[in-house]
């Protein structure tokens, strides 16, 4: 058997010690109306040699971001993986460790969490952060619950550029929990209108109100602006973590929860998972934050040493009465990420956001020229933003890919949004060719 | 000995009265029983409170627990000392530990309060 | 912090390499790089962003090399208890070996740079890999369907009891908000139950440990949702009226929800469909062998009834047309919990172990998992009481009561005193229905050796609590740190480094 030890002369002896005849009568605790004596309908175990070829067959099936020039965004990027990150990520001392809580044979995953924690908290300028949620629509729809159960009010305001995706997980979780979900418009210009948020809040009813910056169409909003907006509801903030080297952190425009999705820092895309949710907030709010926290305090021998500190909040003591159901955080993604940020360092940081905006402008420009194309929405972007193509944009993205390009995603029906609306998003990997190339393309198929 | 300037509940805290204001704090066996107090969650000033109910919380590192009104009235002041040190709790129960003042709704509930005495022998002294 | 090691017979207790570590953030000095990005190599850019957008200052991090960054980690590294330092024996959470095959084939690029966006044409290999995953999961389970969206056992559970909500909404039944739940659960079931908004009702466990059938018929009504069980429950023991407490919740007109946490002990021996569940979550994590990460990533997909099936979020693999997609099932409601399909990686990880071991080698699995764990409960015998010890599968409960009693000693010191010996403490004070409960559970990837050794430590830790107690409370002795101040770190929360970087 593959991964175990025990030889026929282990078992008998095990066996002679317990006082059983055969490992079959250790299963009599099974009664018989439901025991399954057959076997089992999977194919027979195979060598790691064979399930290597048939496993590698099947990953070449694929055409991932390796294959194609990929302007693919919505929340999920194609960024740079330095090589250190496999290397710390894949050491066993950190994949194979257990949750900390036996915290003095813990002290390396504790540490790196409370590194992260630091990281988040510093991009997002927030008081304290926790130790990572399965992804940003999760992290959003908790910081969503936080609010609400602070201000104690059942309503919650979300602009209608929030990323579909994460709007349809908090609709999921909060129904469960009576909470009404309000969307305020967007204006022609594809920001969220202040005005109409203004109005929504004026009755004092509003637990949390959710800012994405930069939005679903890629627009820069006037954070600050909303922030004030939102009469004395949560302020939750849902943020780009790569775009907080340039943008106002949500510390900066008073927000209250900080939220987003970290996979742009070190991880790869997996077709979606594992992804990485940050969550900070102010400080007033830390005996609300669901999932695990990491503090520092001391050892009996006056040591400085890491711990998982608030526990009363979570599930193995609340139960019921949890702030939320969560048991595990994204541990070893948020090691990836802590090892991203640390190599990349103030100055990388800055580097990085420069180095996406820069290119983000280019594929404006290049764009912008092309009969019949426009770009709809004239405000500033981080790294993506919407083209309005003249015919429907999926046949774009179609013949795009039939020439190596992943062009984009079509954004029909979102938030007024037309079938020849296309979501085109660079990172720092794309090259001037790169986007030469998306413009070549795109200029053939308005001829075509 | 258990000290018999208050009356006790079966639920562990102690209530002193003076005029129509009553003193409430837990003991010094639920402090111990306890462990280390980090946080403590207690009424807001100006609310109802009622006896029997739970109407706050003493949190530490491993559990949660309820505190329970041993009286009902109008929550006039909690203790900030012990809020921003919950060590109190643990240290002096009895005196600085003092959680919160009410002022009593009525004095009958008073009867049903144990005496020292009754407290002692609810602890099997 | 000790290097050196004492011996007393066969046991020794281990010491740590390494030394404690400064945070990142007090490391770090100006001017220092480790990543560079490829230059911008096209024409100018005028990227200035308007003022009213832009961050005031900066963000203050430490800038470091990148050899100062691999040494800062790989230091931490070694202050880690892991799986390849020694054995886990924690009760409920299968602490068995990552194989490293899974780790090779998840990294492929061919799976590991697919954009979550791109057309199911694009991922072809991965989707019949995940197709064949929902297929086994079944096979394993003898449900009808399956759902690799849930990022985590507790993300199952939420999946599962929203799966049985919008069951009962589509029947008209909004009365039926009671989920049933055996005192000696994990604490992630109600949680879970209340987070859908429903409500847990407790229902008392026999003197055996096992659900009281009285008390079951007792609590189910109009207004009962369903029943959550861990079966094998959280002691270790097969819930064999398991049959009868199906018919009655069925017949009361709830669902069946099984915990799938104990799942290693009954791989080819039994399967939840045939037990009367009609929904279980798998956790990947522990029973498919996909590692730990020191908390996560995880995955905790649910398979289902027929019955139930049309309730399952949407998209799910499935064959149409001769080629593999991700269809939306005409479904009369689909909750959404993921922003995309799972956990994929995680889900690679598990079908490698499962083409791996085969059915054959699954039920071994299970089969090595009871032997082992009921091999250290017997070596026990003479060590400490394991009160429920009556058909034990895969991990048992014992109870330092007695040693509290004539020692003082509980279970959180034994525990401690165990890290001395390179032993993982077990599980304690889990189920709450034990007192002073250690709760232990080899798996099957420990040899015989590993298990003596263990049992040897207890052993002796015995015979510490009886001569040297105090040697106990103190404990641990040779991890690189000892016990920690949490009061402290409740009272006084310190969540982040705050001071300027760079300083150094």
């Amino acid at each position: 058997m593959p991964y175990t030890p025990h030889t026929a002369a282990d078992v008998a002896a095990m066996l002679e010690r317990i006082g059983v005849a055969s490992v079959d009568e250790l299963f009599d605790a099974i009664p018989a109306d439901v025991r399954f004596g057959g076997d089992l309908d999977l194919p027979p175990g195979r060598t790691e040699e064979e399930v290597r070829r048939v496993m590698k067959r099947l990953a070449a099936a694929n055409h991932g971001q390796e294959d194609l020039v990929s302007f693919l965004g919505g929340g999920v990027y194609d960024s740079i993986i330095p090589a250190a990150i496999g290397a710390i990520s894949s050491r066993s001392e950190f994949m194979t460790a257990y949750t900390p809580y036996q915290a003095e044979v813990s002290q390396g995953t504790l540490q790196v969490i409370y590194e992260w924690q630091t990281y988040v908290c510093r991009l997002t300028g927030m008081a304290v952060g926790n130790a990572s949620m399965y992804d940003g629509a999760t992290a959003l729809t908790e910081a969503v619950r936080m609010g609400v159960a602070w201000r104690r009010k059942p309503r919650v305001v979300v602009p209608a550029t929030l990323n579909p995706r994460y709007r349809r997980v908090m609709a999921t979780t909060l129904a469960g929990e009576d909470v009404a979900i309000v969307e305020v418009p967007r204006r022609g210009d594809g920001l969220t209108d202040v005005d109409a948020l203004r109005r929504l809040t004026a009755a004092g009813d509003v637990g949390a109100v959710v800012i994405q910056n930069p939005n679903h169409l890629g627009l820069i909003e006037p954070a600050a602006e909303l922030a004030a907006a939102a009469g004395g509801a949560c302020v939750v903030a849902c943020v780009n973590p790569v775009s907080l080297s340039l943008l106002k952190a949500p510390g900066e425009y008073g927000a209250h929860v900080a939220v987003g999705e970290a996979q742009p820092l070190g991880i790869p895309c997996s077709f979606g998972g594992p992804l990485l949710g940050f969550l900070a907030c102010a400080d007033e709010l830390k005996r609300l934050l669901p999932g695990r926290v990491v503090g520092r305090t001391v050892d009996h021998d006056g040591r400085s040493a890491y711990v998982l500190t608030l526990q009363t909040r979570e599930q193995h003591i609340r139960r019921e009465k949890a702030t939320s159901n969560i048991c595990s955080n994204q541990g070893l993604m948020a090691l990836r990420a802590t090892v991203y940020l640390a190599l990349l360092g103030a100055a990388g940081l800055q580097e990085l956001g420069e180095a996406n905006r820069v290119r983000a402008v280019a594929l404006q420009a290049a764009v912008r020229g092309a009969p019949g194309v426009t770009l709809p929405f004239p405000g500033a972007v981080f790294n993506e933003f919407v083209v309005r193509l003249p015919k429907p944009a999926r046949d774009f993205r179609a013949f795009a890919r039939e020439r190596g390009v992943l062009a984009g995603i079509p954004l029909d029906g979102f938030a007024g949004c037309g079938e020849g609306d296309l979501l085109v998003a660079v990172t720092e990997k794309r090259t001037a060719a790169d986007i030469e190339l998306y413009a070549r393309t795109l200029r053939a198929w308005l001829a075509a | 000995m258990v000290a018999d300037d208050r009356k006790y509940t079966k639920s562990h805290e102690w209530v002193m009265v003076e005029g129509d204001v009553a003193t409430v704090g837990v003991t010094e066996y639920a402090a111990s029983e306890l462990g280390d107090v980090v946080f403590l969650d207690l009424p807001e000033p100006g609310s109802e409170i009622n006896l029997g109910e739970p109407v706050g919380t003493i949190e530490t590192v491993k559990a949660v627990e309820d505190l329970y009104s041993p009286v009902s009235g109008e929550v006039l002041e909690v203790n900030q000392a012990v809020i921003d040190s919950p060590e109190i709790v643990n240290n002096d129960p009895l005196e600085a530990g003092w959680l919160m003042k009410v002022r009593l709704a009525g004095r009958s509930e008073l009867d049903d309060l144990l005496s020292a005495a009754e407290y002692e022998t609810l602890l099997g002294g | 912090m000790e290097h050196g090691h004492e011996t007393t017979g066969d046991v020794t207790t281990v010491s740590w390499g390494g030394g404690l570590v400064e945070s990142l953030f007090a490391t770090g000095r100006p001017g220092r790089r480790a990543l560079r990005l490829p230059p911008w190599d096209g024409a100018p850019v005028d990227a200035a962003l308007p003022p009213a957008a832009r961050r005031a200052a900066p963000c203050d991090l430490p800038s470091l090399s990148e050899p100062e960054v691999m040494r800062h980690f790989t230091r931490l590294s070694t202050l880690n208890h892991n799986i390849e330092r020694g054995m886990y024996p924690l009760g409920s959470c299968t602490m068995k070996y990552n194989p490293r095959l899974n780790e090779e084939i998840a990294a492929l690029p061919g799976f590991a740079s697919l954009h979550p966006e791109q057309d199911d044409a694009d991922a072809q290999g991965l989707l019949e890999a995940l197709g064949m995953l929902q297929d086994f999961l079944c096979r394993l389970t003898s449900f009808a369907a399956c759902s690799l969206h849930p990022a985590a056992g507790a993300h199952g559970e939420f999946l599962g009891m929203q799966v049985i909500r919008a069951f009962h909404l589509e029947r008209g039944d909004r009365d039926r908000v009671e989920i049933l739940i055996p005192d000696s659960a994990h604490g992630t079931n109600p949680a879970s139950v209340t987070m859908v908004g429903m409500k847990p009702v407790t229902i008392a466990s026999r003197a055996d440990g096992r659900v009281d059938l009285a008390a079951l018929r007792g609590a189910v009504g109009p207004r009962t949702a369903g029943i959550m069980i861990t079966n094998p429950n959280t002691l270790g023991l097969f819930e064999t009226d398991i049959a009868e407490i199906a018919r009655v919740v069925h017949a009361a007109g709830g669902r069946l929800y099984m915990d799938g946490a104990n799942f290693n002990a009954i791989l080819g021996k039994a399967r939840p469909a045939d037990m009367g569940f009609d929904v279980v979550h798998i956790n990947l994590h522990k029973t498919f062998s996909t590692p730990h990460g020191g908390g996560g990533p995880g995955a905790g997909p649910i398979c289902v009834t027929a019955e139930l099936a049309p309730f399952l979020p949407g998209p799910l693999v499935a064959r149409r047309g001769g080629a593999w997609r991700l269809a939306a099932p005409e479904a009369v409601c689909t909750p959404s919990v993921h922003s995309y399909y799972g956990n994929v990686g995680i889900c690679l990880r598990a079908l490698t172990y499962i083409l791996v071991n085969g059915g054959n080698g699954l039920r071994r699995v299970s089969e090595l998992a009871v032997l082992n764990a009921n091999y250290v409960r017997v070596c026990l015998r003479d060590v400490i009481p394991v009160p429920h010890g009556e058909g034990t599968l895969h991990e048992f409960v014992a109870s330092a009561t007695e040693w509290k009693e004539k020692y003082g000693i509980r279970a959180l010191d034994v525990a401690k005193r165990l890290l001395d010996f390179g032993v993982h403490a077990p599980t304690v004070y889990f189920p709450l229905i034990v007192d002073e409960a250690l709760m232990v559970e080899p798996t099957e990837s420990e040899p015989k050796e590993s298990l003596d050794a263990f049992v040897a430590a207890l052993r002796r830790i015995l015979h510490e609590a009886q001569t040297d107690p105090d040697l106990l409370h103190a404990a641990p002795h040779t991890t690189p740190v000892s016990r920690l101040d949490e009061a402290r770190a409740a009272r006084q929360p310190d969540l982040a480094w705050l001071g300027p970087c760079n300083c150094g």
